[in-house]
């Protein structure tokens, strides 16, 4: 009796709910007809993407290179007078995909002492920010509530994942909120400007080159990865594949190590017992220190070998003098998004896809990089472009 | 093969599934690489499974007392990265924060204990919330990333070893300190502690009633389980270095490791020594995937089945006949429908 | 020691559910001042909208773990099922409006079936269901790492709307979790299934001997678990607009168990109910909304949610134990 009372009162709300609230906001009507061409994701290779980045490596970016956050290969500038807004203040919003790696743990220190400047002179007011802990749906939640509460000027997302992310980006296109995406993309062009470094494509193919060129024909290679099913990581393993498959070395295999130093050192250790393994791909570096000392405990020789640009690796580097290069998924991208709301705001002009250089750390440049970073903490990255900024060094030193 | 299936049958007693299983997945690593036994192979195996057997030995107290323990891999990582941050490369920092280690290890432990058995907390909920607590407070301090680094003293236990031993070349310390854990455990289940422990995951008010310090007992199970993470936390710390990714996910793959050693979660059954084999086969393998060359993404789906295929075998054996004749009155539990 | 109790039993099982949505009350109440004083204001209308939003993904979880937890069981699989759920729904729509029934029946029919497996693996082979969840979990990564790069499939804008579209503040994803809430509970209170979980939870042993038929009440509680799981996995596909396997790495699974027992049903089975589950969820979408209203940092974010969770609970297991005060040999047996 008490069950048919609350079926009762439950469908009388719905009806009531279904008649009066007849105002749904369908912020997707049009979602499909940009995605289309995006589709299924299942090829995981797109020959024209690999292409592109890998000729943009060799493209020189406009621009001051003393501030790589600013320049931009092959620019095209779009209009944002739209977007114009007197007397600054502004407030920006940021949904962060998450702080989960010492990769955008740095990159975020690097946004906040940003925005400080910002701030500093009036540009930004207010600035507010969500962290999605990876989780896609939370992400979307995220940027729904910077949408509804309506107190956004712009709107700046850092996506978790490429596809499922696109969605609720276009829904915040369509708010008319400028929207700026940086770091992984999503499958639409609506956002005011996309602001990446070259690339995953490019990132592995620089990696996998190295190995092609430091080691002789016949020689064996150990590929580790993080994780399997991340877009950005499974194109740097697409265009090492790419690369390896034309060259003479042998793969041993690939392992995915979570990123943890224990496990790394597990495999490589477990690779070393039943042979020689002469060079080691990796899609980032987290937990390549480990890595080489397998091969110390192992008493085996070092490896050719291509990490990140995180210190402790690159520490290492000099240490041993190994054969290395640490390619770079540029860190210093975290200014450039903020920088882009405040030019957006203004009415500058702003490149719809701002593509930022990335080049590869390689042992010429290794020491004035550790010279400079001497005081910073093992898992900070090289390139993270913050020593002008008034926090440096501090703020990432104290974390 | 039947005289194999009557071997195999004789062995009436669950714990036995887990030796039945290392044999055959050493076995067929054996199969594969004879060279994996020669003697530095072999160490090095028994290394980097140190860690794990260390863990299970401790979680092993907890389940038996008839609780869970899903706080050890983030108190395994919080431990590195303390270790870490406070050392900062400096040699004679490496005892001093050892011991603070240890008592944060027994501070975990210890109010876990307390919050399960004086609170009334299940320790499911309890250590799910450590988990949170842990994970978020160490990464709230270090802003992230782990900082700092440790000292080469403070590696020695996970890296090295006794060095130029014939045959076997490397005795390594980990597998050293893993034999003491184990002997220390098979030997204090042997007290009454042991026995208070065992009772208490049997049935709790029946030991509470002969007198037994129930509670206090598996507030202790709790505080060995801090320790073990505390040195687990040295030993991987010590054989990899520092990572942020430290620990992770380690609570599961634990569990799973007692639980293949026959220990039947709720308590009350199952032997310590049975639990750290567990972890052994676990470790060996991963071993075999890596032998055959298995395709990384592959390796989870092959580890689930094999998993429920032992722990079903397991119980099939356990759970044959079981006369119920002595019904307890039913009306007891007669199904209390919500209003 | 029975007869006697029962309309004791009663009452405060109420009251039970009610401290619950009395905590809900205090939640709202104390984050709505925290936010005050902020200077924000958290009923305002984005932000309830941000509220219900996010109590639809859970609550499509917890429903169904709280079937499974009734019994005494368990499901960590659920976020696995969801993954592998938003997958099929996406590839089977494949942009395709006609697709969309055949999508969300093979969806159903899937997750249907990994809770059918994960209950027939507990109740008929005897593992404990911490087990055999973690293991079905493993197997389904282990397919989904091999089959899928990344996302997949794609969904046509209709059933975009799912994850999107509002009824004035409340979306329709919320609506949907709450018909199938109210219909959970409706099961539970009315059904003869529902009632022999509440029996198979609280004494398998005693409820085998009075008749029930233990094993199918157990795998109804995993198939409709695993069900509920694939209407999470339906939402996932609809908000993301394809199929995602990298959302099993976010532990839904813990989220969920942790609203259930917020929800005051007990982990050992036989006690609490869907009402309770659903204010639990609510609990935890305030305080993700709070929290990220006032802009807290994630990893504190953390620390809160854990101790939350633990107080709650003791607080809930505080008030068992003075309504089982009647137990005095045993207390004092536990104090000694």
């Amino acid at each position: 009796m008490r069950t048919t009372r609350i079926a009762a009162a439950a469908a009388a709300a719905l009806g009531i709910m279904l008649a009066t609230a007849c105002t749904t906001d369908a912020p997707t009507e049009e979602a499909d007809e940009a995605t289309t061409e995006e589709a299924s994701g299942d090829e995981w290779f797109v020959q024209a993407d690999y292409d592109a980045q890998l000729a943009q490596r060799d493209v020189e970016p406009e621009g001051d290179p003393a501030t790589p956050w600013l320049q931009a290969i092959e620019p095209e500038w779009v209009d944002t007078a739209a977007f114009a807004q007197e007397g600054g203040n502004a407030t920006v919003c940021f949904s962060n995909a998450s702080v989960s790696n010492p990769w955008r743990v740095t990159g975020w220190i690097t946004m906040q002492q940003q925005v400080a400047v910002l701030q500093e002179s009036g540009q930004i007011g207010e600035f507010r920010h969500s962290d999605a802990g990876d989780d896609d749906d939370q992400q979307i939640s995220d940027i729904q509530a910077f949408v509804d509460s309506g107190d956004c000027d712009a709107l700046i997302i850092s996506p978790s994942t490429t596809a499922t992310l696109t969605p609720a980006v276009e829904a915040a296109c369509e708010s008319g909120v400028p929207v700026i995406i940086f770091d992984r993309g999503v499958n639409t062009d609506c956002a005011v400007t996309f602001i990446h470094p070259i690339g995953g494509y490019a990132f592995g193919a620089d990696a996998a080159e190295f190995l092609v060129d430091n080691l002789e024909p016949g020689s064996k290679v150990l590929a580790l990865r993080i994780l399997p099913g991340v877009d950005v990581l499974e194109n740097r393993w697409a265009a090492a594949q790419e690369i390896f498959a034309d060259s003479e070395l042998e793969i041993l295999g690939n392992e995915f190590t979570g990123g943890d130093a224990a496990e790394i050192k597990n495999i490589v250790t477990q690779y070393l017992q039943r042979g020689d393994v002469d060079g080691i791909w990796m899609d980032a570096g987290d937990g390549a220190v480990a890595a080489i000392e397998a091969f110390e405990d192992a008493g085996a020789p070092y490896p050719v070998m291509t990490g990140e640009d995180e210190l402790s690796f690159m520490r290492k580097w000099q240490e041993t003098g190994m054969t290395a290069l640490a390619p770079v998924y540029s860190n210093f991208q975290w200014r450039t998004p903020v920088i882009a709301a405040t030019m957006i705001l203004a009415g500058e002009q702003v490149p719809s896809e701002w593509v930022l250089p990335q080049d590869p750390i390689t042992e010429a440049e290794r020491d004035q990089y550790l010279e400079v970073n001497a005081d910073m903490p093992s898992l900070h990255y090289a390139k993270f472009g913050g020593e002008d900024l008034p926090g440096f060094p501090e703020a990432w030193q104290d974390r | 093969m039947t005289r194999v299936r009557e071997l195999l049958l004789r062995a009436t007693n669950p714990t036995a599934t887990v030796f039945v299983l290392l044999v055959f997945v050493f076995a067929a690593v054996f199969v594969k690489n004879p060279g994996f036994f020669e003697g530095p192979s072999l160490m090095a195996f028994l290394k980097q499974a140190a860690p794990l057997v260390i863990l299970a030995a401790g979680q092993y107290f907890v389940i038996v007392s008839g609780n869970f323990d899903l706080s050890v891999g983030a108190l395994v990582g919080a431990q590195v990265v303390i270790a870490a941050r406070l050392i900062d490369g400096e040699e004679s920092r490496t005892f001093p924060v050892m011991a603070v280690m240890v008592l944060f290890g027994i501070a975990v432990g210890l109010v876990n204990g307390l919050i399960t058995t004086a609170l009334k907390v299940q320790s499911f909920i309890t250590t799910l919330g450590m988990l949170l607590v842990l994970y978020g407070a160490i990464r709230l301090w270090t802003g992230g990333a782990p900082t700092g680094s440790l000292s080469e003293s403070f590696r020695v236990l996970g890296r090295m070893g006794i060095e130029n031993v014939p045959v076997l070349g490397q005795i390594p310390w980990a597998l050293v300190v893993m034999v003491a854990v184990g002997a220390g455990s098979v030997l204090l289940m042997r007290t009454r502690f042991g026995r208070v422990l065992m009772a208490a995951g049997d049935n709790d008010r029946a030991a509470a009633l002969s007198g037994a310090r129930v509670d206090t007992a598996r507030t202790l199970a709790f505080v060995l389980s801090g320790v073990s993470a505390t040195i687990a936390g040295v030993l991987i710390g010590g054989f990899a270095g520092v990572s942020a990714q430290v620990g992770d996910g380690l609570e599961f793959t634990v569990i799973t490791a007692v639980v293949l050693g026959g220990v039947v979660l709720g308590g009350g059954r199952g032997s310590v020594l049975a639990a750290m084999a567990g972890a052994l086969v676990i470790e060996a393998l991963f071993t075999l995937f890596n032998q055959f060359a298995l395709p990384a993404t592959l390796r989870p789906a092959v580890q689930g089945a094999i998993i429920i295929a032992a722990v079903a075998y397991a119980a099939r054996r356990r759970t044959r006949p079981v006369p119920t004749a002595t019904a307890t009155p039913p009306t007891a539990t007669a199904s209390p429908t919500p209003s | 020691m029975t007869s006697l109790h029962k309309p004791r039993l009663q009452k405060p099982r109420l009251g039970t559910t009610a401290l619950i949505y009395l905590a809900l009350a205090g939640v709202l109440v104390v984050g709505g001042t925290a936010v005050a004083l902020d200077g924000g204001n958290l009923f305002a209308t984005a932000t309830i909208v941000d509220m219900l939003t996010r109590t639809s993904l859970t609550g499509f979880l917890a429903i169904g773990m709280t079937l499974v937890i009734l019994c005494r069981s368990l499901d960590l699989s659920v976020g696995y099922t969801a993954a592998l759920s938003s997958l099929v729904a996406a590839t089977t729509m494949d942009g395709q409006v006609a697709n969309i029934p055949l999508a969300i029946a093979a969806v159903l029919l899937v997750s249907g079936l990994v809770g059918a497996a994960n209950g027939a693996v507990t109740a008929y082979l005897g593992v404990n269901p911490f087990i055999t969840t973690l293991g079905t979990g493993l197997i389904i990564k282990g397919y989904l790492d091999t089959q899928y790069k990344g996302p997949a499939g794609d969904v046509p804008a209709v059933f975009q709307q799912f994850g999107y579209t509002r009824l004035g503040p409340v979306p329709v994803s919320t609506v949907v979790m709450l018909a199938v809430a109210a219909a959970a509970i409706w099961f539970l209170r009315s059904s003869r299934t529902g009632h022999h979980m509440y029996a198979v939870g609280g004494d398998l042993d005693v409820a085998r001997m009075s008749g029930i038929r233990t094993g199918r009440t157990l795998m109804t509680a995993h198939i409709l678990c695993g069900m509920t799981a694939g209407a999470a996995g339906l939402l996932l596909a609809a908000r993301f607009g394809t199929g995602s396997a990298e959302a099993y790495t976010n532990l839904y699974e813990l989220d969920a168990i942790a609203a259930v027992v917020l929800g005051g049903t007990l982990l050992l089975g036989g006690k609490g109910g869907v009402a309770g589950t659903v204010a639990g969820v609510a609990i935890l979408a305030v305080l993700d909304t709070v929290f990220n209203v006032l802009q807290i940092d994630p990893f504190a974010k953390d620390v809160l949610r854990g101790v939350v969770i633990i107080t709650a609970v003791a607080i809930y297991a505080r008030r068992q134990l003075d309504r089982h005060a009647r137990r005095p040999r045993f207390a004092e047996g536990k104090a000694s």
